[in-house]
């Protein structure tokens, strides 16, 4: 187990790397640079190039891809070329608020999406398990960010009930105890929701396929031969056997996930590491976008890894198979 | 075919796709007039749903920003969503069918190599990809097709990998070879046409999930530039008019809903169509 673990863990970092070097590339080899747009269209070519050599962008992309690597193990990101401000404190105030609306609607969507799945799969063929099925391919169907549009035309334009933009009111910084706390759950809802009814879909469609899958297999017809309640068949035996692949789906899904993130963020104007990511490409931001990049690989492949260790844990046999 | 049809999720998601196929086909005679023709913009502009306008004309999903009639629009976009879709996904079952094949049957550092770039693909958030492609050129038609097929391969190569190695253990395959068939032919006469029930279900699913990425992108606006329109481009109009006029984003999101059903509930009737029982393991996963 360890030295599986060990393995998985040196191909993510080889991942990580590789994403690193790939978004290091792919942006030098693209035309426009960060100073054209740092110096704006009225710059003289000599300011220009004076801007370019003080940023070190004259040097040879080898090189400088040479001196980003050795400068970011060492902790040292640089320093944001259209904010002006250090590259680790932009994406330290933006990952708290990624990891808070992705790590909530992960765990909001697997249990809805868990506890539709066992209800469909208990009551295979019948009515209710028909009309979930069809609410989950529609849920699986509607892009994030056009949810998320109809839930701010509905819920901030129509009934004036939740806000639709930030993370925290105008005034937060006044508010104290609970108020504050209310606030910010005000702007996490539309987000937060509308991530989760779109997560909601794939899972519940995955949970309902793996368990029907194994209703078919012996130790479940031995449960039932033994007398035991259906829905005890159903959560004891099947769900808890039919949890293995969910938790592997579980990692497999945060790259998809976090790409929901980046446009729902975007839409909420959500102040996350998605909606850092977006203004960076935009404004040709090198030293963010890459940070950004490396760090939200980071986040993907962590993810994966634990995935791999909660299945194994569920599983016991899964361990032994591959040590 | 029959059992696909008989199937009501096959049934409907054919009947839908076959009506925004023939619309977007047939876009003249369902439609009046260019979809980017400018009238008098300050008394054409957002009328609403089944009104009809100072000249007469009739707007049955309302007009835009610029007075642009919206089911016009909607049924112009169509052809360029399809579209790309269509051809992104083209691109990527190409990719992900030969670097299957090859990974599957292949022997050597060749396979392992080819493994490895899909796994490291796979774990890659597609959306930073997308991003830094679609955001570092000039933002075009063209490049969002190529940008989503080369980003969307991974899981058909994984799926065809797998059932070509499958395959390649099988009785038959051994008699091509024995006849003295060269791998190459084997390998596309013999394995690749089994292989194949996977990879119509993985098609069906791509261009749903390409069509609703292109909408992605061109809601950055870094897909389909307006003013040619596209779903994703007209939802973007639409964020801004929200509040007077909340049609012109939710025709086309409707839309985009619509056909991503048909795609998906198209491909799980025919995945239970062609293996009723087997290969069941292989539910889609959420959208990338």
């Amino acid at each position: 187990m360890l030295t599986r673990l060990a393995a998985r863990a040196l191909a993510g970092f080889g991942v990580v790397a590789g994403v690193m070097t790939l978004t290091f590339f792919a942006l030098r080899l693209a035309p426009g640079d960060p100073v054209e747009h740092l110096l704006g269209p009225a710059a003289r070519p000599e300011q220009l190039a004076a801007q370019r050599r003080a940023l070190g962008l004259d040097r040879s992309v080898p090189v400088q891809y040479t001196a980003w690597v050795s400068r970011f193990v060492r902790g040292d990101w640089g320093i944001s070329i259209a904010k002006g401000r250090p590259v680790r404190s932009v994406l330290g105030d933006a990952w708290p608020a990624t990891v808070r609306l992705v790590g909530l609607s992960l765990l909001l969507s697997y249990l809805l999406g868990i506890a539709i799945g066992a209800v469909q799969a208990h009551r295979r063929g019948s009515r209710t398990d028909t009309a979930l099925s069809v609410i989950t391919v529609t849920l699986f169907a509607i892009p994030g960010f056009w949810l998320g549009l109809m839930l701010i035309m509905v819920f901030t334009y129509w009934a004036r009930l939740l806000p639709a933009f930030g993370a925290a009111g105008l005034d937060a910084d006044y508010l104290t105890g609970w108020v504050r706390v209310v606030d910010g759950l005000r702007h996490l809802a539309l987000p937060l929701v509308t991530l989760t009814l779109i997560g909601v879909g794939g899972s519940a469609r995955f949970v309902r396929g793996a368990m029907l899958d194994l209703a078919s297999q012996q130790f479940v017809t031995t449960a039932h031969a033994k007398g035991l309640s259906p829905w005890r068949v159903t959560l004891r035996h099947t769900l808890r056997n039919a949890l293995t692949p969910v938790v592997t789906l579980l990692g497999l899904s945060l790259p998809a996930l976090f790409s929901g993130a980046v446009l729902v963020e975007a839409v909420f104007a959500w102040p996350g590491v998605g909606r850092v990511l977006v203004e960076a490409v935009q404004a040709r931001d090198y030293p963010v976008v890459m940070a950004a990049t490396t760090v939200s690989a980071g986040l993907v492949v962590a993810g994966n890894l634990l995935a791999d260790v909660l299945a194994a844990w569920l599983d016991p046999r899964i361990g032994h198979r591959e040590a | 075919m029959k059992r696909l049809l008989r199937d009501r999720r096959g049934a409907f998601g054919a009947v839908m796709l076959a009506l925004v196929i023939a619309c977007a086909v047939a876009a003249p005679l369902v439609t009046r007039g260019d979809p980017n023709t400018q009238g008098d913009i300050v008394a054409t502009r957002f009328l609403a749903p089944l009104s009809t306008d100072a000249a007469g004309a009739f707007h049955a999903l309302g007009t835009d920003r610029f007075g642009r009639d919206v089911w016009t629009r909607l049924v112009y976009g169509a052809r360029v969503s399809l579209g790309v879709g269509l051809l992104a996904v083209l691109i990527s079952l190409t990719l992900g069918v030969a670097i299957g094949a090859l990974a599957g049957y292949g022997r050597g550092p060749v396979p392992l190599a080819l493994l490895g770039l899909t796994d490291f693909a796979l774990a890659l958030p597609r959306i930073v990809l997308l991003l830094l492609l679609a955001a570092l050129w000039r933002p075009s038609t063209a490049l969002v097709i190529v940008v989503l097929g080369l980003t969307g391969w991974m899981s058909v190569a994984r799926l065809v990998h797998g059932e070509v190695r499958a395959l390649a253990a099988r009785p038959f395959v051994d008699g091509a070879v024995a006849v003295g068939a060269r791998p190459l032919r084997v390998l596309a006469r013999h394995i690749l046409p089994n292989a194949l029930t996977p990879v119509i279900v993985a098609a069906a699913l791509g261009i749903g999930n390409a069509i609703a990425l292109e909408a992605s992108l061109s809601y950055l606006g870094l897909g389909v530039q307006p003013p040619t329109p596209s779903w994703g481009n007209m939802i973007a109009s639409g964020r801004d008019v929200l509040v007077n006029a909340p049609w012109v984003a939710t025709a086309p999101g409707l839309a985009l809903v619509l056909v991503v059903v048909a795609c998906t509930l198209l491909g799980d009737a025919v995945r239970d169509a062609l293996e009723p029982s087997g290969f069941s393991h292989q539910r889609s996963a959420p959208p990338a």
